[in-house]
């Protein structure tokens, strides 16, 4: 990549800004222009909100659980009810993050305004359904919150029976919610799937396609395939609460771990549909601010599918210790062995494509980065808890809870803020500020691991999860992660300020500011509401041998050679070989 | 250095479509094809999760069928194998005349597609009479989920119970004074459309009181033959003679292998007992109960003599019609016969819509998905029953 000076004599394309009146944002004005909106576009945004309101209530409520725990007796929640009020805090903490947040995270937010773009298509295949998705989010959410206002809930966010068909609290409310919630994830995987396999342009053939897409096809296939699983689960589980049924409550002669069994085989894939889409992120942001081919293209959308496919089979590995036969469990832990591998492909994959790369170190970049730091601990600490003997030790105590805020947190989120901040100029035409992007970044990375690796250690030491007290030897490894939790909340707070702060002040984006080139970088910022006019020339996505940096406009060009007629002189009347053969 | 800025072009109210475009074709859609093949694919994958959903209740008909088969043989007697068969032709047929109703969308016979679709609802609608006939009859007896589960073998049909088939069969009654006081209206007002419409509908609202005709007659007829040899019986015992010659012949085999894993128990036991003494070991002092329960039948049985085997065939099928035990075969029964019943009903809003949407003859041969893809969930929805007859009625 050449910084500086456009090669002379070359022609360059670019298709400036869109006007007003073709600005996905600006054109139809009024609420109801959004709330009736079937633009994939608007509803990624409306997602986009939603999704980060849920977090901010479920991060408050982290905060929350954090400081209690600042002291061995509790530091918030005082009196008899102590535990109860601290059971639903964590409770509504966890199932909020995992049900409104993370799942419809990078899949519904980024995933709606980027498909089709990238796919240089109109619209998603069933634009009123999609509509439909949002609204049914919305729906869920409301169940959550009406949960929240009536009693509470405190079984935790994985609802296991029998407690959660004896307690007092709102679990049929939670659990209405989390059903419709479902239905809302299996409606966007559905039109992912059918988006992509019919609406591809002529010329990207499956692996032509940005390994996002593929990311977040092999995403829908889980949603598709998992969720309906929990919807009847669920199901189940409300008729145990009303009319006991007799499948899951020992007292009626069901049996509880069936409840686990039919939990975990949605929601061990579902811990992939909340990865998978992040990897897809990762894999074009490291391409793309490396300006380098992805290395091992076909490795990284194969791993995808693969993960997929083989996520079903693990869930036994939640439930080593809940009295599996030995055979069972030794069959479980081998197969969770064989996850990682994929996972691992791509993240060599990754550290290949930045090996020689002219890396730029933009704000997406510098989350890409911490990504695959923290990505590759979580991970690795999966492989701790997947190992039968580690396990019996370390299941239910604070380093699982370590372990999978490092893949959700340090994984998802960072992959899912790093995305944010990659196609925020798309979304909104807007530039922010570096500096404050690349601040934010940098306090996140370090108040995660300041919260979360303590909790490694705090875990093998024998700490529990799910406890309102603890033993006074575990008191400096709390605090230091009380205080770490304030450090990133407080990073993720500069970051939302930057964003919004671009929205008002921030500088035009040009169409291309990073040098992508998959398609959504072929159309303005923000896009225009029909995306393209026709379908556009299809090139390899991770070709980025004819962008060039273009320093007055700050922006990446598209840039052919000078075009001449050759030859240059006339041909004659009579072509040559018209005299041969006379 | 030449710069071409690809100037945006204003007002792209047509989307840029330089082709015809006609009116069924959705604006994002290329060509009818690229549609067809859309919709197809989406509802595929809208049917595999739909068999995703119902494999749950699968599993745990597997799972306490497994468990309990007792229970299930037991219990199945108590469904009616006479309703079921004849739901099972009902939607049978109901398929081909939705197979009809594709062919007849293609080659654009209107009437035809009216016809097939209203036959198609119609059969719907017998098929939801005659299980409110059998829902209602076992709400009576106190057949239910194992926490409402009331039934007395002594007194298996108590007078006193809230007249359940009534509840069931009022918002179908209050559909059909509807869609007829429609009919009239639209047939008085002279609105084509709408009695045209409203003609086939109350054809069909009437069909929901055909099934619970048939089902009535069915039921009363069964009532005199089978409920008599069963109650009969002065313990109340669920037992048709019939079954028992079956059961006989199992429990013969099974008699010496029982005998022989009640050996391996005793070595355990003293161990587990230990344990049970645990106040908060609860499971382990009923697996100890029922281990007892289970050697002192089969300790029985041992004796070869048909009485000795037939005593402890018994005593397991006296304790079958407890809640804890029959009531969760009728949980089951219930979740996988009623999550089918409401998709029957969605089934029938939808090929409402198709019949409106026939009557406005909005579909062609260029254009008839919707028809179509009402006709594959219309067949899974069919299928699942298929599978839920045999399951549940039949086996046993
Ligand atoms: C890379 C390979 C991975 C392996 C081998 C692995 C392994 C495990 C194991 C064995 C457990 C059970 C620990 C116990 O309860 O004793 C566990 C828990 C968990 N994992 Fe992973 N994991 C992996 C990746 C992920 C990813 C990518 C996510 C989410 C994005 C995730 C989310 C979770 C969650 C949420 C739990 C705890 C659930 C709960 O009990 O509340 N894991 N993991
Ligand atoms: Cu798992």
């Amino acid at each position: 990549m050449s910084a500086g000076s456009l090669p002379s004599g070359s022609q360059v394309k670019d298709p400036g800004y869109p006007t007003p009146s073709e600005n996905y944002l600006t054109n139809s004005k009024g609420v109801l222009s959004w709330i009736f909106t079937l633009d994939h576009k608007r509803i990624g945004v409306m997602y986009l909100i939603g999704v980060t309101a849920a977090f901010a209530i479920a991060g408050l409520l982290a905060l929350l659980i954090r400081l209690h725990l600042f002291q061995p007796d509790g530091m918030i929640f005082q009196g008899e009810e102590a535990n109860n009020y601290y059971n639903q805090v964590f409770t509504l903490h966890g199932a909020i993050m995992v049900f409104l947040f993370i799942i419809p995270s990078v899949p519904a937010a980024l995933g709606n305004f980027l498909v089709p773009v990238m796919l240089g298509a109109k619209d998603v295949a069933f634009p009123r359904l999609n509509l439909c998705s949002f609204y049914l989010w919305v729906f869920g959410a409301l169940f959550f919150v009406s949960a929240l206002c009536a009693s509470g809930l405190d079984t935790g966010w994985t609802f296991y029976t029998p407690y959660s068909t004896t307690t007092d609290s709102s679990v049929i409310l939670a659990t209405s919610g989390a059903f419709i919630l479902g239905f809302s994830s299996i409606f966007t995987g559905l039109n992912f799937i059918v988006t992509i396999n019919t609406m591809r342009p002529p010329g990207m053939t499956w692996f032509r396609m940005p390994l996002f897409l593929w990311a977040t096809y092999a995403t829908s296939i889980i949603q598709v395939l998992a969720t309906p699983v929990l919807g009847i689960t669920l199901l189940l589980l409300i008729a145990e609460r009303t009319m006991h049924i007799g499948i899951f409550d020992p007292e009626y002669n069901g049996d509880p771990v069936t409840f686990q069994h039919f939990f975990w085989f949605y929601s061990h894939p579902a811990v992939y549909i909340m990865i998978l889409p992040a990897f897809g992120v990762i894999s074009d942001l490291i391409s793309v601010h490396s300006h380098k081919r992805i290395f091992g293209y076909r490795f990284i959308a194969y791993s995808s599918i693969a993960i997929a496919l083989l996520g079903f089979l693990v869930w036994g590995h939640h439930m080593f210790t809940a009295g599996m036969s030995s055979l069972t469990t030794i069959i479980f832990s081998a197969l969770t062995f064989t996850v990682s591998v994929p996972s691992a492909i791509k993240v060599f994959n990754w550290l290949a494509t930045m090996y020689k790369g002219s890396i730029s170190l933009t704000t997406p970049m510098c989350y890409a980065l911490s990504f695959i730091f923290l990505f590759t601990i979580g991970g690795l600490t999966g492989l701790h808890l997947g190992t039968l003997a580690t396990d019996m030790h370390l299941h239910d105590t604070y380093f699982v809870v370590a372990h999978f805020h490092y893949v959700m947190v340090g994984g998802t989120l960072v992959a899912f803020l790093g995305g944010v901040f990659h196609w925020w100029p798309k979304m909104f035409g807007k530039m922010y500020s570096e500096a404050g992007g690349r601040l934010s970044a940098l306090l996140v990375f370090a108040g995660f691991n300041l919260t979360f690796l303590p909790q490694f250690i705090l875990g093998s030491r024998g700490m529990p999860r799910r406890y309102a007290t603890y033993d006074p030897e575990f008191a400096a490894l709390h605090q230091m992660s009380t205080w770490g939790s304030m450090l990133l909340g407080f990073g993720l707070l500069v970051a939302l300020i930057v964003l919004l702060r671009s929205l008002k002040s921030g500088k035009r984006a040009p169409a291309n500011p990073w040098g992508g080139a998959t398609l959504e970088w072929e159309c303005t910022s923000p896009p225009p509401f029909y995306n393209f006019e026709r379908a556009p020339a299809v090139g390899d996505p991770y070709d980025f041998s004819d962008l060039e940096w273009e320093a007055d406009n700050e922006r990446y060009v598209k840039v052919e050679p000078a075009r001449e007629i050759v030859p240059e002189t006339q041909p004659e009347k009579e072509p040559a070989h018209a005299e041969d053969s006379k | 250095m030449s710069t071409i800025e690809a100037s945006p072009e204003v007002g792209h109210d047509e989307h840029g479509h330089d082709h015809d475009h006609p009116p069924f074709l959705a604006h994002h859609f290329d060509t009818p094809e690229q549609q067809f093949d859309s919709g197809k694919l989406g509802i595929w994958l809208f049917l595999v999760t739909e068999v995703l959903f119902f494999s749950g209740m699968f599993c745990a008909y597997a799972i306490f069928r497994a468990l309990r088969p007792e229970v299930f043989e037991g219990c199945s007697q108590f469904l009616n194998t006479k309703l079921g068969a004849i739901n099972t032709g009902v939607l049978l047929f109901s398929s081909l005349t939705m197979a009809w109703a594709v062919r007849c969308s293609q080659l654009e016979q209107h009437k035809g597609l009216v016809g097939t679709l209203a036959a198609t609802l119609s059969c719907a609608m017998i098929f939801l009479g005659v299980k409110a006939i059998e829902y209602s009859h076992k709400f009576g007896m106190g057949l239910l989920p194992a926490g409402l589960f009331f039934y007395d073998p002594s007194n298996p049909h108590p007078t006193e119970h809230p007249p359940y088939l009534a509840y069931i069969c009022a918002p179908f009654a209050v559909a059909l004074v509807g869609v007829l006081c429609w009919l009239v209206f639209s047939a008085v007002a002279g609105k084509k459309f709408q009695f045209a419409v409203a003609k086939p509908l109350s054809v069909v609202c009437l069909c929901f009181f055909v099934g619970v005709g048939l089902g009535m007659v069915l039921e009363s007829g069964e009532e005199s033959a089978d409920h008599v040899d069963t109650h009969a019986d002065p313990n109340g015992l669920a037992t048709a003679p019939v079954m028992l010659e079956v059961e006989k012949a199992a429990a013969a085999e099974a008699a010496p292998a029982i005998a022989a894993s009640g050996a391996q128990v005793s070595v355990d036991e003293g161990v587990l007992e230990i344990l049970a003494t645990d106040p908060t070991n609860v499971g382990v002092k009923s697996g100890l109960n029922a281990l007892e329960q289970q050697t002192a039948a089969a300790g029985t049985s041992t004796v070869t003599g048909d009485g000795e085997i037939l005593g402890a065939i018994t005593t397991t099928e006296v304790d079958v019609m407890t809640p804890t035990t029959a009531g969760v075969f009728f949980s089951i029964y219930y979740c996988m016969t009623g999550i089918h019943a409401i998709h029957i009903l969605a089934g029938i809003g939808v090929l409402v819509w198709l019949l409106v949407r026939a009557v406005r003859q909005d579909f062609n041969r260029q254009y008839f998905g919707p028809v179509d893809y009402v006709g594959l969930y219309w067949h899974l929805v069919d299928l699942i029953w298929i599978y839920l007859f045999p399951l549940l009625y039949l086996i046993r």
